[in-house]
């Protein structure tokens, strides 16, 4: 049984998936997606613990051995990131139903829940799998219902936006499978570790630059980075709260283990960044994403797409760190993954509490809110902490290992454009804070503390984020052992 | 369109053959070119002719938009399933050889079964963006 973990790990949600659907009932498929979530995490925290004492795992798919047929490979890296993916869809199942009854008419809930398990498990497919064409399918998956999730919020905008999403992410996942295409005619394989054997063969050609080239701009596209991020903000502003919540904190975090994944372990450290420069394309980029994006933020008038905004400063961070290619730098990127998924978790699922008592999330539709809702502005506040880089906060550690990253190659510029970050993300939680805190609440029934079921998944996110900001020497042990595998060194 | 004799009979006509034909290119697969996808939108063509000729009501008479429903999900089960089945035989996930006790039969076997899932579902979900399309602006949507 336990040899079977890997696959069980993907099978389980995909065959809840449609048991969902059939079940036809808006509680009990929702029973369902918590099964299958719960199940996920559980499955997830075993393979860590076994990828941590024993190394790598490999599982062959239909018996057939590597090179061949489609393998599950397991490192600290991937396992890390099955972790995230999994603890948030567990915390976020249980705040979903709620949630979703509110905000999604009842008649569609089955299907709501069956495009959130088919989500989560395209993410886990990406992040398990050590095949780079099975990758492309559990994009597909996992990008497909997080169109039609999104396609499911209450504003009529998200249609459209869902729209916009789909034709980007399309070009996006176009461009990887052309990719993919690529590297396969000049190897004739697609496993990951085998296609690492092969490519420096042929890496002198046209072919494999171009290949790279392609797999850049499309897995950019998917991680949202600056100039590729058009399609974010509206894409997270009109989606459902859990969603909102959930594909906030994973969608992306998989998208940049992917381009780890494909730069580190495909093509090498030393093609991607010596050859390639590709740290020439990411590094201006992520600086300029972190300093406009956290501009454009403070300018916001809705919460929800002001967290977007600060959502791509964020992915500027990792983007950052990835892109100064030490252990230490890529250490940075990989933490902030898991503290960024927990902080933008949290927040989003404050403004979800929001959603449900007052019905918008305008930033002056929260007025007086610190007063009738304390327990979910304590939480955003917390949170909004969290996202300036406060000591006791995750933000705290990821910020201090960025800036050491960035020191340590005497980059320090870098470190100064990371602080800016910081103050800038300062503006953009006042904001809210202000209006919460400090203007009266208006006239009329004042809106009641959320619901428990809403509030205690928030509250178990922000107590994370206070834990491992505290306590980080899990996470940050974890992210240096993955950082390593991806370089190839230490072990 | 009941004074079209000629499209009704030659649809009444062609629709048994579709259906045979998708049957065909679905166990033909594992010889030739053809597979569930292919036969999944085969199957579902031959409705979505019928509902042409013979009007969306009656389409839905034929195959009730539940039953669609439930193949589009189902087609998924059986897939995952045999998977399944061979987890429980011992054999790593979608391992075909442990299905029969000579493993050239349980790949046969595997194949179809996994096949007849990708069909199910291929046709279920063709049929429903039909009706989806073809219902837009009726009054239940």
């Amino acid at each position: 049984m336990s040899a079977h973990l890997p696959v069980l790990l993907i099978v389980v949600p995909l065959l809840a998936a449609p048991l969902a659907a059939l079940v036809r009932h808006p509680r009990g498929s929702w029973v369902v997606a918590l099964g299958a979530s719960w199940w996920a995490l559980g499955v997830s925290i075993a393979l860590l613990m076994r990828v941590l004492a024993d190394g790598t795992i490999s599982y062959e798919i239909g018996g057939w051995a590597a090179p061949w047929g489609i393998e599950y490979r397991i490192d600290v890296a991937n396992a890390f990131v099955l972790l995230i993916v999994s603890g948030i869809g567990a915390v976020v199942t249980p705040y979903a139903r709620v949630s979703v009854e509110r905000e999604v008419e009842a008649a569609r809930i089955p299907l709501f829940h069956t495009a959130f398990i088919l989500c989560l498990t395209g993410l886990l497919g990406i992040a398990v799998t050590g095949d780079v064409f099975n990758v492309f399918v559990f994009l597909e998956i996992s990008s497909l219902s997080a169109y039609a999730l999104i396609a499911l919020g209450q504003d009529r905008r998200a249609l459209t936006s869902a729209y916009q999403y789909l034709v980007m992410g399309s070009v996006g996942a176009t461009f990887i499978v052309i990719g993919i295409g690529l590297l396969y005619v000049m190897t004739g394989t697609l496993n990951m570790a085998d296609l690492a054997v092969r490519l420096p063969e042929v890496a002198a050609t046209r072919t494999i630059p171009v290949a790279f080239a392609f797999l850049t701009v499309g897995i950019c596209l998917k991680l949202a980075l600056f100039p590729l991020h058009l399609w974010l903000p509206n894409a997270y502003t009109f989606a459902p709260s859990s969603v909102t919540a959930f594909i906030a904190s994973t969608a992306t975090k998989v998208a940049v283990y992917m381009l780890l994944r494909f730069f580190f372990t495909v093509f090498g450290a030393a093609f991607s960044f010596d050859v390639m420069q590709l740290d020439m394309v990411l590094m201006p980029l992520a600086l300029v994403a972190i300093v406009s994006m956290s501009l454009v933020a403070i300018y916001q008038q809705n919460a929800k797409r002001l967290l977007a905004y600060s959502s791509l400063a964020q992915i500027g961070y990792m983007i950052l760190g990835i892109s100064l290619a030490s252990v230490t730098g890529v250490t940075a990127g990989i933490l902030h993954l898991f503290n960024h998924a927990l902080m933008k978790g949290a927040l989003f699922m404050t403004l979800g509490c929001v959603m449900y008592r007052v019905g918008s999330v305008r930033v002056e539709a929260m007025a007086g809110l610190g007063k009738t809702m304390p327990w979910t502005m304590a939480a955003f506040v917390i949170g909004g902490l969290s996202l300036i880089g406060v000591p006791l906060t995750v933000g705290f550690v990821s910020k201090w290992y960025l800036v050491l990253a960035a020191l340590e190659q005497g980059l320090w510029p870098l470190a100064v454009v990371v602080l800016l970050g910081s103050l800038l993300a300062v503006m953009y939680v006042w904001k809210v804070v202000e209006v919460a805190y400090f203007q009266p609440p208006p006239d009329g029934d004042p809106p009641a503390e959320a619901p428990l079921s809403l509030l205690v998944p928030t509250w178990a996110l922000v107590v994370a984020n206070l834990y491992f900001g505290i306590d980080a020497k899990l996470t940050a042990g974890v992210a240096m052992r993955a950082a390593e595998a991806l370089l190839g060194v230490g072990q | 369109m009941d004074d079209r004799v000629i499209l009704r009979v030659g649809a009444k006509f062609l629709i048994p053959f579709i259906l045979l034909f998708a049957l065909y290119v679905q166990f033909h697969g594992d010889y030739g070119p053809g597979g569930g996808f292919q036969a999944g939108v085969i199957f579902a063509a031959a409705f979505v002719l019928y509902a042409l000729v013979y009007g969306l009501p009656n389409a839905e008479r034929a195959m009730p938009p539940r039953v669609v429903y439930i193949c589009s999900a189902l087609g998924v089960v059986i897939y995952a399933g045999v998977g399944v089945v061979t987890l429980l035989k011992g054999a790593n996930f979608l391992d075909y050889g442990v299905l029969a006790h000579d493993p050239e039969h349980g790949q046969h076997y595997g194949i179809l079964f996994v096949e007849l899932g990708v069909l199910t579902t291929v046709f279920g979900v063709m049929v429903t963006v039909f009706y989806a399309f073809a219902g837009r602006g009726r009054k239940d949507g």
